[in-house]
This record gives structure tokens, C-alpha cells and sequence, in this order.
């Protein structure tokens, strides 16, 4: 076993995902028979090899930096779960004393 | 006019320019088709009636006025990944259900901009996860072929719509195969243009370096026309690439005398379907007819495509999800505090498929395993695309099988996620290297399944696989809509 129902969650977390119980044993058993198959790219010598992030880009492409008009701010908190104001309502962050 | 269904988008664009047939009444044919058909294949999410009425009636004010246009007034079914300003736009995931995009993609705009129609949104693997659909969280789509199997994936909406004749053409993403495979399965022609060819504003994002959007079509013709108009750099892309673009139906009629076809071994094995195996055989015998020259090559790293791909794609996702917050569009499910709420949010927002990504691909990227994965992954990418790099040495395209099998039977796949990776063989080293790959229908097995061939081509060559593509469509005639949706025209 390379994956481990400790690893599974601890990712799931890293991932902000709550997963149910049997979820963590599905994925962990589904993860580990994936993780063996892709254990095939150690038998592949790449020792000096330079890793390919992006095929084809080839420079990197900047713009003038100029103001252009944008979404207002009806429209960029049109889809908002909520909101107060001009802003995204999140619950709390930091705990309130008392 | 009954031939209405087997024209291309050009013998269409002739008719309503000498007015023998209206904008809208090209726009309710397709709405009445979908109407009559769409409940036997499910390829839509949502169909935009009204809008696609109006865009009609502009379209025909335009004509009225002279203007003219290779895609004036035909309507378009558009996969639900997309942008749209003002229409729903869900990725097939709850976590995006009600998301109503401020914006259009660039796609959509330039298709805007041509006067397209738009006749709604279609289904999809949730996040373009998947190869059969049936990742969508809404509804599975079925082939027209054969109602009891998968359309394949991601692009199933797009495909099934475009085979059962419901919309004249669509447009879909393909990262590891989401275009060509649910094409080759259904019997039409998918293309995904080299990474940066065509803008990605405005699609939502699975992975990045692999993401390309690209058309579905009836027939060769329809798929560089759609191209002409939705290729081209995009100052909102930053990886777009700054070339211009050709016009693709110019080389279209032209032979392919002399062409150096490439056949890489890898893509011809022992386990695949007889008739696939066969169909290649007797394609490949076509193209030799035409002029061209078939040459063995090897691309030796074919076998470690899925395995980088797997790595590769998953990390992407992880990250690119990250933005499913609860916070800013979509889903929320209430939490004890903000981390409480994103998890449980995300938990009920996603499918099984995008959450077993999201853990391989934290799990990739996690610290530890960064190097082990995620680096080695990239490694090997580099020694997949030096194999294509040699093999256009010697060839101009290459031709392989687009899937090692015809479309399988809905559940077939589903408990096992490896198997389902894998019927995904043949599309994704094209995808890691950027290249260019379209597919193309070749012929039907036993049970009259589509059999797809796949042209592979050097970057930015779009023009000569559709031209090799052209060849073979005007030889080998295939029907492209099943019998069965032919049965009432509707108009």
C-alpha cells in the first residue's frame, strides 16, 4: 500500500474537502491501484531531462499596462452565495473573544 | 429543403443567402429537432429558446441588409464550460449551478461577432472530468448510435448533438482527448487545434497547459470554416500564440500526392477491437490510393502518456479548483466558521470524479511528493514530445486509431477509474506535446458503432491535417446521422 486512509485525509484537507468515511476507504483504495500504475515513470531514466511545464509556449507575452473599464461592482457580486454592501459575506475568520 | 440535415455549413449559408430558407426558421428546425429527439439523447443542459430566436431574427435583419458572413445565422450548440454573458453556465457541477458569467468567453464573443445562433448549453463530465459523461451531475447523455452507451467524454453533449442532427455544429474542450473521443465514438469530426491556436478566456479551467477549445462537426468543411472564425491570438490568453491564422478551407480539394504518413507502432496493439484494427487498415489503404506514403515509426514513450497525464492534469485541477470557495459564485453550505464552510461546501458542490482528482492531484503537489510526481511527470512529458519532435523528421501527419474500442455500454466503466483513464490511450501524448489532433470518422463494427480516425499534426499545421482529412471524407463516404433521427424531418 502506498496510500494510506491518514494520507487520504490528510490531503482531502489540504484540498478542503470533507469527505464522508466512505469516501476515505473509496479513495484510498482507488488511489493507491492508480498510484501503483503510475509508478511505471520510475522505470524511465529522465536524469538530466529538463520537465515540460507548458508545450508550446515559447516567450512570455507582456501587454501595455493600461487602465481599461472592468466589471462594476453590481456585476461582480451578481453571483455572490451573500453579500453586505459592496462586499462578499464570508463567515467568521478570526473567533471573537467573549 | 429535406436535405437540410446533410448540408454542410456553406450549403446552408447559400440558402439562406438567396433567402430560400430564414435564419429563424433555420434556428426552430434545430429547436423542433431537439424537442422531438433531445429526450432520447439528453445532449443538452439547457436549451436557450428564446435567445436563439432572437439571435435569429438579428441575424436574418443583417442579411435583409446585405451583410454576409461564413457562419451568419447557423446555430451552434455550445458546451456548458463556456462563458456565456447572461446564461447559465454550471461546468455540469452543482458547485456552479445558478452561475450566471458577467462575461463571454472569447470563443463565444467571436462567434458573437460572426452572428452565430445560439441554441443552448450541452452536457459534459463535470469540470470536462471524464470520458463518457456520465461525470455530468445533471443527466447522462446518450449515442445516438446506440441509446444504452456512452457518447464518450468530455465533450458527450457537443458529440451527441452534433450525431443525432441537433444543432449544425458545437463547440467543445478537449484536454486529453474531450473532443476527439466523444467525436470518433459518435461519428463526427473533432478537432483540437495546437495549444494556443484558439483563445481559453472565458473557459472554465481544468488544466491549464492542456486545456484547447475546439470545434465539433458533421464534415471536414464545417470544422475549417468554425476554425477560420475561432483561431487567433487573444491578448486576454497569455498563452495564446501571436501567429496569424491561414485561411483552413483554402487547402481543402487539394490532393495529398506525396504526403509522409506517419504509423507509430505503439498505436497498434494486440488488445485493440478487431474492427477498429480493421477499419485502420482499409483507411490507411485509402490514404496510399491518394497519393500518399505510409511510414512505420515508433514513438517509444506512448505507454507513460496516461501515467504523466494522470499526474500532470490532476495537479492542475487541484489547483485550478481551488477556487470553489462558497464565497464568490456558486454553492455554499453553511459552516461553523470559514474552513468549515469550504469544506462542506465542496464536499456537497462535487462529484466523485473531481473530488478523486482534487485528492491525486493535491497528493501530487504535496510536500514530499512534489518531486517524486509532479516533477518526474514533467520530465517525461518533455521525452514524449521529443518523440513527436522526430517522428515530423521523416512525416508530415501522423494517423492513428482515436480509441481502442467503439463507444462502451453506460456503467461498463464507472467503478473502475484506471480502465476509464485508459480508454483515453491514444489522444492524450498528442495532448501533452500541444499538438494539433483531429478525429475523424473511418467506419462502423459489426454492431454499427463509429469507428474514429486520428490525424496528428505538427504544431500550428491545422491546414494540412484537414486538407489529408478532406481527401479521405470525399472518398469514403460516412453516414453521419443514425437512422433513427432521421425519421422526422420537421420542418
Amino acid at each position: 500500500m502506498k496510500i494510506t486512509r491518514e494520507v487520504v485525509e490528510y490531503v482531502a484537507h489540504l484540498g478542503r474537502l470533507d469527505l464522508e468515511s466512505h469516501e476515505v476507504d473509496l479513495y484510498t483504495n482507488q488511489l493507491d491501484r492508480i498510484l501503483e500504475y503510475i509508478d511505471k515513470l520510475n522505470t524511465l531514466n529522465t536524469e538530466g531531462i529538463e520537465p515540460t511545464g507548458h508545450a508550446m509556449i515559447a516567450q512570455c507575452l507582456l501587454r501595455e499596462d493600461v487602465v481599461k473599464d472592468s466589471f462594476n461592482v453590481e456585476e461582480s457580486l451578481r453571483n455572490a452565495p451573500e453579500r453586505k454592501g459592496n462586499f462578499f459575506k464570508v463567515p467568521p475568520i478570526i473567533e471573537l473573544e467573549g | 429543403m429535406e436535405n437540410l440535415l446533410d448540408m454542410t455549413i456553406s450549403e446552408m449559408r447559400a440558402l439562406l443567402k438567396k433567402r430560400e430558407i430564414t435564419a429563424v426558421e433555420l434556428a426552430s428546425f434545430y429547436l423542433k429537432r431537439i424537442e422531438r429527439y433531445d429526450n432520447d439523447v439528453m445532449a443538452y443542459l439547457n436549451v436557450t429558446e428564446d435567445k436563439a430566436h432572437e439571435m435569429a431574427r438579428i441575424a436574418d435583419r443583417k442579411m435583409e441588409q446585405g451583410e454576409d458572413g461564413p457562419l451568419l445565422g447557423i446555430p451552434f450548440g455550445i458546451k456548458d464550460i463556456f462563458c456565456t454573458k447572461g446564461i447559465e453556465t454550471t461546468c455540469a457541477s452543482q458547485i456552479l449551478k445558478g452561475f450566471m458569467p458577467p462575461y463571454d468567453a472569447t470563443v463565444i464573443k467571436k462567434l458573437k461577432d460572426a452572428s452565430f445562433v445560439h441554441l443552448g448549453k450541452l452536457n459534459m463530465d463535470e469540470f470536462a472530468m471524464g470520458s463518457s459523461t456520465e461525470n455530468s451531475s445533471f443527466h447522462i447523455t446518450k449515442n445516438p448510435w446506440d441509446l444504452t452507451r456512452i457518447p464518450g467524454g468530455s465533450s458527450g453533449g457537443p458529440a451527441a448533438a452534433v450525431a443525432a442532427g441537433l444543432c449544425a455544429a458545437a463547440l467543445g474542450t478537449d484536454t486529453g482527448g474531450s473532443i476527439r473521443q466523444p467525436a470518433g465514438l459518435c461519428g463526427v469530426v473533432g478537432m483540437k487545434p495546437t495549444y494556443g491556436r484558439v483563445s481559453r478566456y472565458g473557459l472554465i479551467a481544468f488544466a491549464s497547459s492542456l486545456d484547447q477549445v475546439g470545434p465539433l462537426t458533421r464534415n471536414v468543411s464545417d470544422c475549417a470554416i468554425v476554425m477560420n472564425e475561432i483561431a487567433g491570438f487573444d491578448s486576454m490568453d497569455s498563452t495564446s500564440i501571436p501567429q496569424p491564422v491561414p485561411n483552413y478551407t483554402e487547402n481543402l480539394g487539394k490532393d495529398i500526392a506525396g504526403l509522409r504518413i506517419g504509423i507509430p507502432k505503439e498505436y497498434y496493439i494486440d488488445g485493440m477491437d478487431s474492427h477498429v484494427k480493421k477499419a485502420m487498415e482499409e483507411s490507411l489503404s485509402i490514404f496510399e490510393k491518394q497519393g500518399a506514403i505510409l511510414i512505420d515509426i515508433s514513438l517509444p514513450h506512448t505507454e507513460y502518456a496516461v501515467a504523466t497525464y494522470c499526474v500532470i492534469g490532476t495537479a492542475e485541477a487541484s489547483s485550478n479548483l481551488a477556487r470553489y470557495d462558497g464565497v464568490k459564485y456558486g454553492l455554499r453550505t453553511e459552516g461553523k466558521d470559514i474552513a468549515d464552510m469550504y469544506k462542506k461546501t465542496r464536499l456537497k458542490g462535487f462529484g466523485k470524479e473531481v473530488k478523486r482528482r482534487i485528492i491525486l492531484g493535491t497528493f501530487v503537489l504535496s510536500s514530499g511528493y512534489y518531486d517524486a510526481y509532479y516533477r518526474k511527470a514533467g520530465k517525461v512529458r518533455t521525452l514524449i514530445r521529443r518523440d513527436f519532435d522526430e517522428a515530423f523528421k521523416s512525416c508530415d501527419i501522423l494517423i492513428t486509431p482515436v480509441s481502442p474500442t467503439t463507444a462502451f455500454r453506460i456503467g461498463e466503466k464507472t467503478e473502475d477509474p484506471l480502465t476509464m483513464y485508459l480508454s483515453d490511450m491514444f489522444t492524450i501524448p498528442s495532448s501533452l506535446a500541444g499538438l494539433p489532433a483531429l478525429s475523424l470518422p473511418c467506419g462502423f463494427d459489426d454492431n454499427s458503432l463509429p469507428i474514429g480516425l486520428q490525424i496528428i499534426g505538427r504544431p500550428l499545421d491545422e491546414a494540412l491535417m484537414m486538407q489529408a482529412a478532406y481527401v479521405f471524407e470525399s472518398v469514403k463516404n460516412i453516414e453521419k446521422i443514425p437512422g433513427a433521427f432521421r425519421k422526422e424531418y420537421l420542418l
